[in-house]
């Protein structure tokens, strides 16, 4: 799940101009790995980068964009990596994804490795009508399925959507190098059984994020 | 009148009801964020505060009366404003609760590793002298301007650290500060997000803290606010007073730099 | 040793304005620690707010009212440099009497 690659020195990249005569000081990795300490299931590891993470951290700061080679590249290895279900099926239960939906527990270090882990999707997105306390950090995806035209989720002619879905859910940057959003599947948030019930929520006919 | 507007939402068909659900769910967060301003509970803290602030105690029966905040020993109008800075007798840059912490260790004769065991209050605990004591801190530098120095190489090299730390994406979650505070109007299901990154947001979220939190019944201190969005962003616990958590207030700080202190504030 | 009220008070023609911010933990009763026991209630049940040695408040609370309550109300009469005292009582029998003067 972890790949371990050593630290290195961020690029003068993160440097602001007007500063470049100033000495450096202790370097920022440095910093961050003295002062953290692991507290139950937040372990140290969390901290070491991976490629992905550096590249994005060094855009954000550099307040650019991350080169179109680049991103095309972390994007083609995030969509290598999902991982269809094993049995083929793609949809579960939405009522089981609404709750998912709603729990924004798991993987804290107040948490337990017991702990049921959520996917906190209202944080971020509208979904059902009836939930009104939703953020706008993603897109909303109230009709979800209905815009994309799945009236039928097991009709061959919705399987590029359904891919699709899974995929974002999976590794959201396989479609976009970046995204904010969490990494549900290649991360390990949410079990694969759980990705089905999100899955459903979206793109069931009838679940509440579909019906008017 | 809001519910009026809200029935009458309902009326309409789907279009636009959820939104203005949602609107009218804000403006009543609004308003009962309004009808908290006065009755603050954190003037019982910083009443403590000055008390502690003031009273001989600790091995050396001192006072922190003679503790030099960045203004000179025993000012304290308006050093909390002015903080993170560099302090030569320590030879680093310190926020407020690094400096307290200081003092009371040197002044004072506490033992650091005590006072850094449990700085925050348990849910329904009183509050910790280090509570009690910021909150005193933040309260006389009550409406006085926000002026984080620049000025020495340290104080540079803690704004550029921390500048990257906002940006740091790690964890499970890939999160940094900035997945949630460097985008204008953004909102964790109806909680609104500063900006960090921009002056007017930085200024009024900086000027904030400390604050009394409603729900938790307790003053959270800057250190402890950042230390629950690392628990949020799935990060491992920030160490009290660590490097990293200076570098970050002093990079928020100077973002905030002419906005004007408010704290101890009130939040839900 | 219960910690002190702040208490302020204006004087605006004829009425009198007072703050009242008290420090008390108000454990409802109600609630469960996490070992599932429940915890004593510990909560003010009397107010008392006397002008100049006469009472011009007093309130029954229980354990609906939350921690560090605030309280504000006004009577008529009072002028600037006359004596507020707030006092309350709590359900372990603790009490605190605390004064100002009418600004």
């Amino acid at each position: 799940m972890k790949t371990n690659n050593t630290l290195i020195l961020l690029g003068a990249a993160a440097i602001v101009a007007g500063c470049a005569t100033m000495s450096a000081g202790p370097d920022v990795t440095e910093v961050i790995k003295a002062s953290f300490q692991e507290r139950g299931i937040a372990k140290l590891d969390r901290l070491e980068q991976t490629p992905l993470q550096k590249a994005c951290s060094q855009a954000d700061a550099a307040g650019k964009p991350l080169d179109a080679a680049t991103a095309s590249r972390l994007e083609q290895a995030a969509l290598a990596a999902v991982k269809p279900p094993a049995d083929g099926t793609y949809l579960g239960d939405w009522k089981e994804g609404e709750k998912i939906a709603q729990s924004g527990r798991g993987l804290q270090f107040n948490d337990t490795a017991q702990t049921v882990a959520g996917g906190n999707c209202y944080a971020c997105h509208q979904l059902s009508k009836a939930e009104i306390s939703f953020g706008n950090i993603g897109p909303s995806l109230y009709q979800y399925g209905k815009q994309r035209g799945v009236a039928n989720p097991a009709d061959p002619a919705s399987a590029e959507i359904v891919k699709y879905t899974w995929g974002k859910l999976w590794n959201s940057h396989a479609y976009r190098a970046c995204s904010p959003m969490p990494r549900f599947g290649d991360a390990g948030i949410l079990t694969e059984v759980q990705l089905k019930h999100v899955m459903a929520l979206l793109l069931d006919p009838q679940s509440p994020v579909n019906t008017p | 009148m809001k519910w009026l507007a809200y029935g009458a939402a309902c009326a309409v068909s789907l279009a636009g009801a959820s939104a203005l659900a949602q609107k009218s769910a804000a403006d009543a967060i609004a308003d009962y964020r309004a009808s908290l301003q006065d009755g603050n509970p954190a003037d019982l803290n910083a009443a403590r505060g000055a008390a502690l602030w003031n009273k001989a105690r600790g091995p050396k029966n001192a006072s922190l009366q003679g503790c030099d905040l960045g203004k000179g020993p025993g000012v304290v109008a308006g050093a909390a404003a002015s903080l993170p800075r560099y302090f030569a007798d320590a030879d680093a840059v310190m926020d407020v609760e690094s400096r307290l912490v200081h003092c009371m260790v040197t002044l004072q004769g506490f033992k650091r590793e005590e006072l850094t065991a449990k700085p925050y209050s348990s849910d329904g605990q009183k509050a910790t002298e280090i509570e009690d004591l910021v909150a005193f801190l933040y309260d006389e530098s009550r409406g006085m301007p926000i002026a984080v120095p620049t000025g020495h190489p340290k104080e540079q090299q803690a704004y550029q650290r921390g500048k990257q730390i906002f940006f740091f994406r790690a964890g499970p979650y890939d999160f940094s500060c900035a997945s949630c505070h460097s985008a204008d109007g953004q909102r964790i299901r109806l909680q609104d997000l500063p900006n960090l990154t921009k002056t007017a947001p930085a200024q009024a979220a900086f000027a904030a803290w400390p604050a009394y939190r409603v729900s938790q019944g307790a003053v959270r201190t800057m250190q402890w606010r950042l230390y629950d969005c690392f628990r949020q962003q799935r990060m491992p616990e920030l160490k009290y007073l660590s490097p990293a958590s200076v570098d970050l207030i002093a990079f928020l700080g100077v973002n905030a730099n002419g906005g004007k202190m408010a704290a101890p504030s009130i939040k839900r | 040793m219960a910690d002190p009220m702040r208490i302020r008070a204006q004087a605006q023609g004829d009425k009198t304005t007072v703050r009242v911010l008290m420090a008390h933990e108000m454990e409802s009763g109600q609630r469960k620690d996490s070992a599932g026991k429940v915890i004593p209630g510990w909560y003010i049940t009397e107010v008392t707010a006397q002008h100049n040695g006469k009472t011009v408040l007093s309130a029954q609370w229980g354990g609906a009212v939350s921690k560090n309550p605030y309280l504000q109300f006004s009577f008529k009469g009072g002028k600037a440099g006359d004596k507020i005292t707030v006092t309350w009582v709590d359900n372990r029998g603790e009490s605190r009497s605390d004064e100002a003067v009418i600004a």
